[in-house]
């Protein structure tokens, strides 16, 4: 009996999980897809490949940048390249994420697995939710999320391929810029940490900061060298009230 | 041999965007099962992963692709800041904040002629 109830249980957070395809993130990811989508028919890559890619890429940055390494005639290797050095800070995303999902007991492999479905919008969104769902069922929320957002974007770009090649700029437009200002606005909502609020912030300065020095590694250098920046500096006012008090 | 020829652009894709993405997920997941939830690494990697995110904001707001490569900055940067400008002044609402500055975006574009 007990099993079966524990059972029902994981259903109904995976279901739990599955509902944020409703929220505000998922619907504005869905938006930013439909922008994506666009880019793609006029960049003349074919409907299969871009469903492909939606699945098995799934961050929708390093989407951007490998299809422009395709337009851009790249190689192989610098594709690979090029989007590595984008895609790294998918790292420091899952490894702040896992904590707040596993318990002693989740196999590493389940994560393995589940880390897939991590991008910007779940990342924002798992962080923001996930406190609320006992900690026994957030791998299971956070899969029932995940695995649906995924999906549900698939089928979406398979059906609104053939209707926005011919999109008017300005709808274009607007969908593109959805996603830098949706991220602002959750990342802030969302921050339950000082630090995270002063990284915000140092991040929008040192990233374009960084374009201009070294146009390579500006992402990889103003996290890394901001993120510390934040990171210290907050450490600083910390122990400074503690020695105050 | 170009990408566009059957499962060369598969392998293409897979190889550039799956395993160039997916290893940092993997290693993510490697490094946070060590560390603790109320670890000082622990903000730190949450410090990183922020500014690394605001930085790709930074970039997409300041250098776009598309059509918004034609708009001027000032369009793009003024859109923001009244975006921001709306968000406090409804009590942290994203929402509030995301639709003021698409609006301003696109009457903007409009107003431009786009």
């Amino acid at each position: 009996m007990e099993r079966v109830k524990d059972e029902r249980s994981s259903v109904a957070w995976f279901l739990t999980g599955a509902r944020g395809i409703l929220s505000l993130p998922a619907i504005i990811l869905m938006l930013s897809f439909v922008g994506f989508c666009s880019f793609t028919a006029q960049a003349g890559i074919p409907l299969e490949q871009v469903v492909f890619m939606t699945g098995i890429v799934w961050a929708l940055p390093a989407k951007v940048i490998l299809v422009s390494s395709i337009l851009s005639g790249a190689s192989l290797a610098t594709a690979f390249l090029a989007v590595t050095l984008s895609s790294v800070r998918l790292m420091p995303m899952v490894a702040a994420l896992v904590p707040e999902l596993r318990t002693p007991r989740t196999p590493t492999w389940l994560l393995l697995m589940l880390s897939h479905f991590i991008a910007i919008t779940a990342w924002v969104f798992a962080m923001e939710r996930v406190q609320q769902v006992p900690r026994v069922h957030r791998v299971t929320f956070f899969a029932g999320f995940g695995i649906t957002l995924v999906a549900a974007n698939m089928a979406l770009v398979a059906v609104v391929y053939r209707l926005v090649a011919d999109f008017p700029p300005i709808i274009a437009g607007c969908l593109f810029f959805l996603t830098p200002v949706y991220f602002l606005a959750s990342i802030w909502n969302s921050a339950r940490h000082r630090v995270v609020y002063l990284a915000l912030a140092i991040g929008l300065v040192a990233g374009p900061f960084f374009y201009w020095l070294l146009p390579e590694f500006d992402i990889l250098l103003a996290g890394v060298g901001g993120g510390t920046l934040a990171w210290s500096v907050e450490r600083s006012w910390r122990s400074r009230r503690e020695v105050g008090a | 041999m170009t990408w566009q020829e059957g499962w060369w652009a598969y392998v293409f894709i897979a190889t550039a965007g799956w395993l160039a993405t997916d290893i940092w997920r993997w290693l993510g997941v490697l490094a946070g099962r060590r560390l603790r939830e109320d670890s000082e690494a622990l903000n730190w990697v949450r410090a990183v992963a922020t500014a690394l995110v605001a930085a790709v904001i930074a970039k997409l707001v300041l250098y776009p692709t598309g059509v918004l490569e034609q708009s001027p900055l000032w369009l793009r940067l003024g859109a923001v800041v009244l975006g921001a400008v709306a968000f406090f002044l409804a009590r942290q609402k994203p929402a509030v904040g995301i639709a003021t500055a698409i609006a301003t975006l696109a009457a903007g574009l409009w107003w431009l002629g786009f």
